[in-house]
């Protein structure tokens, strides 16, 4: 009971600047102008950095043009792959976004406005570095030729499902393409990642680690724990932080993202920190690269948030319009990362419309095809691995209790 | 004790054969892989140059560097992330929870985590990682550092659970964990790091150097995963026990002058369940006894398991002698430890026909 005399307290509960039916309202937001934040001596220390953690790097500017420090020059071969495989992750969403509602799979989710990012740093890393991705890094596969039916085959569950019909669908594994087994627990990955890179640097090997973690989950332990061990050992990883501003229902404000951007976390641990415009393809090559040096040269991790939107639903199981004003990622400040990118190699002179058109309908294509032969496989429920399967690589030799539990399955 | 008839097969050993407490055999084990395999690296909370609380690491540091062998954050459940990381590169860390009691903040790590890389990729990830942690009571450390959490680990698929009761088993086990392709949960029982305690908390602590399991070599050799080891034969009843409990065990049949077969498992997962079944097909009796408290402890599970494999065998209901539904005290250290008096009470009701 409050005494007299004393000021009544009142908790604070964090609330979104719109609700449904609210027009969109990002004024509480700061992004600086495309080219105006500085870029940094890879060698710069966490302290002479410490307003990067809070500044938004940006290269590409409202008409399309790179400008600025941060401006990786790309070549134009490279920016179209790039763009490409934006838009063909954008299309396998797509399809497998409809598969589920026509019941081939019980769970989809899309990356909707945030392919700029695994796409760029999927480009960047090296297939022997290893990704620690959530379950919006799916660019990462497809920018790297990963086999869409191969992916097909694990949100199906089907016969061939690379995975044995063990995991949840979206939830990919491939030691080959530099990804990491994807974990249901958010957060878990990353201070795993961070343990892999120092692996490689006990070993004096020359490899990498790179991990991903939402906005939402930098609240778990593990992100902090993560943050300890990659500074007090300097490890070489890049450490992800993809604010998409929404964790489910919750915004970002709670998981602490008013108080403070997620970049700054780093601060606190002794890392450095860029704050990335996560919509702008450029821009996410340009810090991942910068990152990426700092990590091959022995100097550490870097913190990166990215700045962006989920524009798509959570997941099939969510629908956005209960929680957010419904026409909020039209109005996201930042645009679209594909059109930005597109828009860049047109103002190039490297790109056309038409040929935009065209690689998304060749894009549509190899999904389609790609669908047809994992269909042709089957789809959720339709063919599966052998019952068989469920039984082994518990461990790496069965134990009498599997042989016999087999056994009462019958298989 | 063991004759040759009963000794599971143990690879040969190499080098002196000299007397060793359980710590000693323990980082024996560890110099010994270490200077073997440069994949093996062993960290924790004070466990580089100071060697660990308990000094299971000591002048592992100083002997193989300060990479191989260094301190950790006070971060549990980072210690078990960093670990699998490294696994999944290809090492093979040992790492140390200074007290089993503090390894719940690692037990998502462990559980969701280690214990899953393998199967939910389809075989393209593997944990080979161990984690060692002194456990249980009987030294006076109240609630946080007195537990028993076993039961926890052995629920999980995917997971090893080894518990050693002596030094030349810790020494050969551990090696053994080390080498396993799977993640390991090595459970030291601190009350026997330097002495086979045997329950009677008035008597003094025995040292381990006038008992033969202490005769440990000094070279390498690696005990199996998955085999129990009858310590003492009987015809009367089997005595389910790991750890310390072993010893209690051992004392409470003494004391009882009951002839029971006492039964060390050394390996909660993967379970011998051939010796289990064998001794209990023969004695037709059974009496389980763990530290942790009795409900859903392992024995739980022991007891359903000798029931449905040999009811027809047996002569008295299964009894369980454990820890109590409480948490871990204090002042009552004595009355909570399941002492040879209470396995002695549980053999003679046995004997008897049951309570
Ligand atoms: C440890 C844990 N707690 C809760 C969940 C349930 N869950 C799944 S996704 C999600 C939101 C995650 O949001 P964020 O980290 O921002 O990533 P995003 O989905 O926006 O990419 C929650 C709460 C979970 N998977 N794991």
């Amino acid at each position: 009971m409050k005494k007299p005399n004393t000021p009544q307290l009142s908790l604070r509960v964090p609330e979104p600047s719109g609700r449904p039916g609210d027009a969109p309202d990002f004024s509480h937001l700061r992004f600086d102008a495309a080219g105006a934040v500085d870029r940094p001596d890879v060698a710069s220390t966490p302290y002479e950095m410490r307003d990067h953690a809070f500044q938004l790097v940006r290269v590409l500017d409202d008409d399309g043009k790179a400008v600025g420090p941060w401006n990786p020059n790309l070549d134009p071969e490279t920016l179209r792959q790039g763009l490409k495989a934006m838009i063909l992750t954008r299309a396998f969403d797509d399809r497998m976004h409809r598969a589920h509602r026509q019941g081939k799979t019980s769970f989809y989710m899309k990356c909707t406005g945030e392919e700029a990012i695994a796409v760029a740093q999927g480009m960047i890393l090296r297939r022997e570095d290893m990704g620690f991705p959530t379950y919006r890094q799916q660019g990462l596969l497809i920018s790297r030729g990963y086999p869409l039916v191969e992916m097909m085959n694990q949100i199906y569950s089907n016969a061939s499902d690379p995975i044995k019909g063990r995991q949840l669908p979206i939830m990919y594994s491939s030691k080959e393409y530099g990804f990491f087994t994807i974990s249901g627990n958010l957060g878990t990955q990353v201070p795993q990642a961070v343990g892999w890179a120092m692996a490689s640097a006990y070993k004096g090997d020359d490899k990498i680690a790179i991990s991903w973690i939402g906005d939402g989950a930098t609240a778990e332990g593990d992100f902090h724990n993560a943050l300890t061990f990659a500074a007090v050992y300097r490890a070489p990883v890049i450490l992800n932080v993809v604010n998409n501003q929404w964790a489910i229902s919750s915004f970002m404000g709670i998981a602490g993202g008013l108080e403070t951007t997620f970049a700054s976390k780093a601060i606190g641990y002794g890392l450095p920190a860029l704050r990335v415009d996560g919509n702008d393809f450029l821009a996410v090559w340009a810090a991942t690269k910068w990152a990426e040096e700092r990590a091959r040269t022995n100097q550490g991790a870097t913190v990166i948030e990215l700045f962006t939107y989920r524009g798509a639903p959570h997941s099939t199981s969510d629908d956005p319009s209960r929680y957010r004003p419904g026409d909020e990622h039209e109005k996201w400040p930042l645009g679209d990362p594909v059109d930005r990118l597109k828009q860049h190699l047109i103002a190039l002179g490297e790109w056309s419309e038409a040929q935009q058109e065209e690689a998304e309908k060749d894009a549509v294509e190899q999904v389609r095809a790609a669908g047809k032969e994992s269909e042709a496989i089957g789809t959720l429920g339709q063919s599966r691995p052998s019952v068989k399967t469920m039984f082994e690589e518990v461990f790496a030799t069965e134990d009498w209790r599997l042989v016999e539990q087999r056994r009462e399955v019958g298989v | 004790m063991v004759t040759a008839s009963n000794a599971p097969a143990s690879t040969p050993a190499s080098g002196d054969v000299v007397p060793m407490n359980m710590i000693q055999a323990l980082n024996s084990a560890l110099d010994v892989k270490m200077a073997e395999d440069g994949n093996v690296l062993s960290f924790g909370e004070d466990a580089g140059y100071f060697g660990g609380v308990f000094r299971v690491t000591d002048q592992l540091q100083q002997k193989h560097g300060l990479t191989r062998s260094f301190d950790a954050p006070i971060s549990e459940c980072g210690i078990v992330a960093a670990a699998i990381g490294m696994g999944a590169y290809g090492l093979r860390p040992v790492v140390e929870i200074q007290f089993a009691d503090y390894i719940y903040p690692a037990y998502d790590q462990i559980v969701s985590e280690a214990a899953k890389l393998r199967y939910r990729s389809g075989g393209q990830f593997t944990s080979p990682i161990t984690v060692r942690s002194p456990y249980g009571g009987g030294i006076f450390g109240g609630q946080t550092h007195s537990q028993s959490p076993e039961s926890l680990f052995t629920h999980i698929a995917g997971l090893k659970v080894v518990v050693p009761s002596n030094p030349y088993d810790a020494k050969g086990l551990l090696t053994a964990c080390i080498e396993d392709d799977d993640p390991t949960i090595f459970f030291e029982p601190k009350r026997l790091y330097n002495g086979p305690f045997d329950g009677w908390h008035e008597k003094p602590v025995s040292p381990w150097k006038t008992q033969e399991f202490a005769q440990v070599p000094t070279g390498k050799y690696v005990e199996p995963i998955g085999k129990a080891r009858v310590m003492r034969e009987g015809n009367d009843v089997t005595i389910l026990a790991w750890g310390t409990m072993v010893w209690v065990s051992l004392a409470g049949a003494e004391h009882a002058g009951v002839d029971a077969e006492v039964i060390d498992l050394r390996t909660l997962v993967p379970l011998d369940i051939e010796t289990i079944e064998a001794s209990v097909k023969k004695t037709g009796r059974c009496v389980i006894v763990h530290e942790a408290p009795k409900t859903s402890g392992y024995g739980a599970e022991l007891s359903a398991l000798v029931q449905e494999r040999c009811f027809y065998h047996l002569e008295a209901p299964i009894a369980r002698v454990c820890g109590w539904d409480t948490p871990y005290p204090h002042a009552f250290e004595w009355e909570y430890f399941p002492g040879p008096q209470r396995v002695a009470d549980a053999l003679k009701a046995t004997m008897s026909g049951g309570r």
